[in-house]
């Protein structure tokens, strides 16, 4: 029988990466918030890589810390070891990553959400959503309790109806052995929502003891550490780090999965759902790259607190013997003890373009929902949806404007436009590649670009606000002076120059010009710049890069100003595509079914050609005159 | 990067005695700036006050184009309630194209179908009771450009658009996959490698640019099907006409074995003539289907070119190509002139109606008059050929003289040692542009490219 627990304003069904951050956002914008788990122990959990970042990811982690989330700040707490990708290309993909501690980063997110004001944690299972008259008004859990509410985020991650499969084992759990939620999918189905079916999979776990790393190329962290989190003091980031190990698939790995191909649930048809080509298991890489003798495998440690040590690049849901036989085949794992076996996970999710932007979905009102639940892959994709998903439910109830982040502001921005506009096939993951201003969207901008959001939306002390626009000024300033300062062609100057590597001037320039030549950089012009002032680090990066690199930003920031354009064109929620004469008829449909916000998201979508978003526009111009 | 400012010739192209290339948006006084002089020698129209004229030069670099009267309309007083110039030219098709071309090239970008119109109406300028006759011209038009583009394309050279588009979309994959996945794929070494498949590239897309310049990289211009029984001389004339130092003439390749095309320029009309099969009755399977394309291709024509042959006496062959151009618009040429005849002017006048020219393609007589027939023709108004297929050309150029820019933008990159992840932005620019060109949007190309070519991730 039923009974009705004590209400809340938000209930937030998931306490992992998404989960975490739609709660912390909620409650510190003095909303009184639920959290549901499945379980207490499993809070920011990491059932796959035991890592946070990495390219693109790495910006997104950035942009969280920037708008006041706290993945930033819980993995500078519990890395074991830092480094900075692709740091010979541009600034633009510099990403960060950093290996964590598993179970410290659970722990530690798990003391900032109980010690969080107005957050209560609850261990249980959500089976229904209440919904009267096309709005959320509560949950109900597996024990019949009812929970009033105003706002429901869903972050319920890989768990609906989820089922671990690893050749011709299946179990209808969720990862790690955890329960999975296995009401909850008919309730959201009931309620009309569109489902998918998605998979994703996780490799072995070895005992470190059982590994030959003679056989294996050590990979250390960075010698200096560039915390998440802006707020982080980079002195303080001075701990021991782990080292992680590269070694290599090779012929005889391939033959063993070649021979045992049929016997994967993959191939065999007892895997239905659809996996991220960005994960592929080995057994696909082997399949789809023939040519490829040998595969990259790194070997990571999954914490200080075990042996255990995870096999990245060879996800599989082979059959146990065969993934023994496979692991062993490779250098340095010819004694390998697996702890856990790998396994491919399949579960529901939801078709996201039944989202507005705003992570609200389009059909109930006050129904949120964020990160793999949405069809993404990866903590930080996840991360990023429930903080924005959390916030939006608190402006909801707040009666405020919806947060929406646009393409060219950040990678979140890009990510849930993404995923509300485009269809989606597989889980979605973010890549540098989808960022088409990516120039502007840099991981070390990302406080210069979203501060002043977090501050406004409340996420964002005071204290840390005008320690920013300090840092602003400063970079605005110093930017400035550097393209202000002359250099005249004197002997000295030409002497420096040419000690720098760098040819003589011809003719009067100024040291902003002299930064611009691709072999110099600011600590070089040291000697030439005899005004110059002591700064933080970060805000001569800043100057630097927007100095060296003006030509294709200024470019880039006209991009910009072109698709803001039609960003800035809303078009009304209730609009009837039906009505407007000359659609064509692939367009009309999409139309109708995503319903764009703006005219910038409706020319994104798939099958609508520049010619009917003229007609659109011509139609709406006639409408605003009505 | 895409302009603002949108240019088109305002007027038909056909005949008229007067053109008019109209140019509006933003950029209009940069562009006056570089092209227009008046005899005083002031550049540009900036100093012009709205609804007043000018008279002076249409430039290009240090050569005269041509005379005109320029009329400047500032906004928001203009049809588009933008900054509007209208060039009005000395008309004739060869001067009119050249100052539009001359106007894109310095910052303007040809006109979509229906966007003066557009603009008009998104500014607020025309009646609201029109939004569905603009939207009706919108749709309809843009759907006649894409057809255009696509049909009228040609079989080789939409290869080698395709060619280039795959070659720039897999490198940029590269690059992109090498971004994303820094420990698995390596960009060392590649920046030779890529620098040399862009000047790759850049040569393949001049060629097109030079191509478009003479209007051969669509079927543009006034099809014309040269008809007649075999060995009446069609092939002879052909090669007298493409010959002819007047004519500018390229060899374009055929898209099947047996018909021939080639694009001619008669007193400055475009011609794109077809040399087809001799007509006759035939057993012959290869032969048949050869003589069936030339029905085909006649059936379409606008302008047909029938060689009759003197030496020998009419034949079937002849009465079905008689009967054919009976509701066409045809020239009749009686070739052979330098044989002893067997059929004579005046019978062949009698029997299909038209006046009938007398040439020897040997002897090469006769094609004088042969030209200024047709040249009449077309300037009295009984030829005319597709404006939208030369509006679609320009754009096409207009295309890859963006992704040839682009292109370029890389090698500068590379010569400014910039990394990698700075050619992307100007690669898929190129690529984007190209696909205009062949009607194909980006989409998901670069993400699949990706997970097609390169085996990445974790």
């Amino acid at each position: 029988m039923s009974y009705q627990y004590e209400s809340y304003d938000v209930v937030v069904v998931g306490a992992g990466h998404a989960g975490c951050e739609a709660a912390l956002a909620c409650a510190r914008l003095s909303l009184n918030t639920l959290l549901f788990t499945i379980s207490m122990d499993s809070i920011a959990m990491m059932p796959c890589n035991p890592n946070i970042g990495g390219t693109s990811k790495g910006h997104l982690v950035r942009e969280i810390d920037a708008l006041g989330g706290e993945m930033g700040k819980n993995i500078d707490k519990t890395y074991i070891q830092s480094k900075m990708l692709n740091t010979s290309k541009g600034p633009a993909v510099h990403s960060l990553r950093a290996q964590a501690d598993k179970q410290d980063y659970s722990r530690s997110m798990r003391k900032i959400l109980e010690n969080t004001e107005h957050l209560t944690l609850k261990q249980g299972e959500v089976c229904e959503i209440l919904v009267d008259n096309g709005a959320v008004t509560g949950v109900k859990t597996y024990s019949d309790a009812i929970y009033p509410c105003k706002a429901v985020v869903l972050c319920t991650g890989t768990y609906l109806n989820a089922r671990c499969i690893y050749g011709e084992v299946s179990n209808a759990t969720g990862p790690n052995g955890l329960s999975a939620a296995t009401h909850l999918t008919d309730s959201l189905k009931n309620l009309g929502i569109e489902m998918y079916r998605f998979k994703t999979g996780t490799p072995a776990r070895i005992d470190r003891r059982s590994i030959d790393f003679s056989k294996m190329e050590e990979q250390f962290g960075d010698e200096k550490v560039v915390p998440f989190s802006f707020t982080t003091d980079p002195n303080r980031l001075t701990k021991p780090q782990v080292s992680c190990w590269l070694t290599y698939t090779n012929e005889t790995t391939h033959e063993i999965i070649r021979e045992n191909i049929d016997r994967s649930p993959l191939f065999s048809g007892n895997i239905k759902g659809t996996g991220p080509r960005y994960c592929p298991s080995i057994e696909d890489k082997v399949v789809k790259f023939p040519d490829k003798n040998r595969h990259q495998v790194f070997i990571e440690p999954e914490g200080n607190y075990t042996n255990e040590m995870y096999i990245s690049g060879m996800s599989s849901s082979l059959p146990e013997d065969v993934q023994y036989r496979m692991y062993r085949s490779v250098a340095g794992l010819e004694n390998a003890k697996i702890v856990r076996n790998a396994y491919a996970i399949e579960y529901d999710c939801i078709n996201p373009m039944q989202l507005k932007p705003s992570l609200e979905f389009k059909k109930i009102e006050g129904l949120f929902s964020g990160g793999q639940f949405n069809g993404s892959s990866g903590y930080e994709e996840a991360a990023a949806q429930g903080l924005i998903a959390g916030i939006n439910a608190a402006r909801k109830l707040q009666g405020k404007e919806p947060l929406i982040l646009d393409r060219s502001e950040a990678y979140i921005g890009v990510l849930i436009d993404d995923l509300v506009t485009k269809e989606t096939h597989e889980p979605y993951r973010m890549m540098t590649s989808r960022a088409e201003y990516r120039l502007l969207l840099r991981q070390d901008n990302a406080d210069l670009r979203l501060t002043e959001k977090g501050h406004e939306i409340g996420l964002i002390s005071e204290e840390r606000y005008q320690a920013f626009l300090i840092k602003k000024k400063q970079i605005e300033e110093e930017t400035l002076r550097l393209e202000n300062t002359p250099i005249g062609a004197a002997p000295w100057v030409q002497e420096i120059l040419e000690s720098k590597g760098s040819t003589p001037l011809t003719s009067a320039s100024t040291l902003g010009e002299l930064l611009r030549r691709p072999e110099l950089n600011y600590e070089m012009l040291t000697p030439l710049d005899r005004e110059r002032k002591p700064l933080p680090a970060d805000v001569i990066e800043q100057a630097e890069i927007n100095i060296k690199y003006e030509g294709y930003i200024r470019r880039q920031m006209h991009q910009v100003e072109q698709f803001k354009k039609m960003e800035r064109k809303r078009i009304p929620e209730n609009l009837d595509y039906d009505e407007i004469p000359s659609l064509r008829i692939e367009a009309r449909q999409k139309l109708k079914q995503i319903h764009p916000e703006s005219v910038g998201q409706a020319s994104r979508i798939s099958g609508v050609s520049p010619a009917d978003i003229s007609v659109l526009l011509v139609y709406l111009e006639q409408m605003r005159h009505r | 990067m895409r302009t603002d400012t949108i240019a088109a010739i305002a007027t038909g192209l056909n005949h008229a005695g007067i053109s008019i290339i109209r140019i509006s948006g933003s950029d209009v006084d940069s562009i006056m700036n570089q092209i227009f002089v008046t005899p005083s020698g002031k550049r540009g129209v900036k100093e012009i006050p709205g609804y007043t004229a000018r008279y002076g030069y249409i430039t290009d670099g240090d050569s005269v184009i041509d005379e005109v009267l320029v009329l400047v309309m500032r906004a928001p007083k203009s049809y588009t309630r933008e900054d509007v110039v209208e060039i009005d030219c000395h008309g004739g098709i060869v001067v009119t194209r050249k100052i539009l071309e001359t106007v894109i090239r310095h910052g303007a970008r040809p006109a979509e179908p229906g966007e003066f119109t557009k603009r008009a109406f998104l500014n607020g300028r025309i009646d609201l009771s029109q939004a569905e006759a603009v939207i009706d011209i919108i749709q309809s038009k843009n759907e006649m450009a894409l057809k255009n583009s696509v049909n009228q394309l040609k079989g080789s050279i939409h290869k080698k658009l395709k060619q280039v588009r795959d070659s720039i979309l897999r490198d940029t994959a590269y690059i992109e996959a090498a971004l994303d996945d820094p420990e698995h794929i390596s960009l060392d070494g590649f920046t030779e490698e890529l620098k040399e498949r862009i000047q790759g590239n850049l040569h393949v897309i001049d060629h097109l640019i030079e191509s478009a310049d003479n209007g051969k990289l669509l079927k543009e211009g006034i099809q014309t099907v040269i008809l007649g029984k075999p060995n009446a001389g069609k092939s002879s004339l052909m090669n007298l006409l493409a010959g002819d130092e007047k004519a500018i003439v390229t060899e374009i390749a055929g898209t099947t074995r047996d018909v021939l095309e080639e694009m001619i320029q008669i007193k400055g009309i475009s011609f794109n003539v077809i040399d087809t099969a001799g007509i006759r009755d035939t057993e012959d399977t290869v032969e048949k289907i050869g003589v069936e394309k030339a029905r085909r291709y006649a059936k379409d024509a606008d302008l047909i070119i029938y060689v009759a042959d003197s030496s020998v006496p009419l034949d079937e062959n002849d009465d079905e190509i008689i009967e054919f151009i009976q509701d066409k618009k045809a020239i009749v040429l009686l070739n052979k002139s330098d044989l002893a005849p067997v059929v004579d002017v005046d019978l062949l006048t009698k029997r299909t109606g038209r006046t009938v020219i007398k040439i020897s393609a040997v002897e090469e007589t006769g094609i004088e008059d042969l030209e200024r027939t047709v040249a009449d023709m077309f300037f009295h108004g009984d030829l005319s050929f597709n404006d939208e297929i030369y509006i679609t050309n320009m754009r096409q150029k207009a295309s890859l003289i963006e992704a040839e820019h682009s292109l370029r933008q890389v090698l500068d990159s590379i010569e400014n040692q910039m990394p990698e992840d700075f050619y992307s932005i100007d690669l898929m620019n190129a690529y984007e542009e190209l696909g205009r060109i062949t009607g194909e949007s980006v989409d998901e190309d670069l993400i699949d490219t990706i997970f097609r070519e390169f085996c990445m991730g974790k």
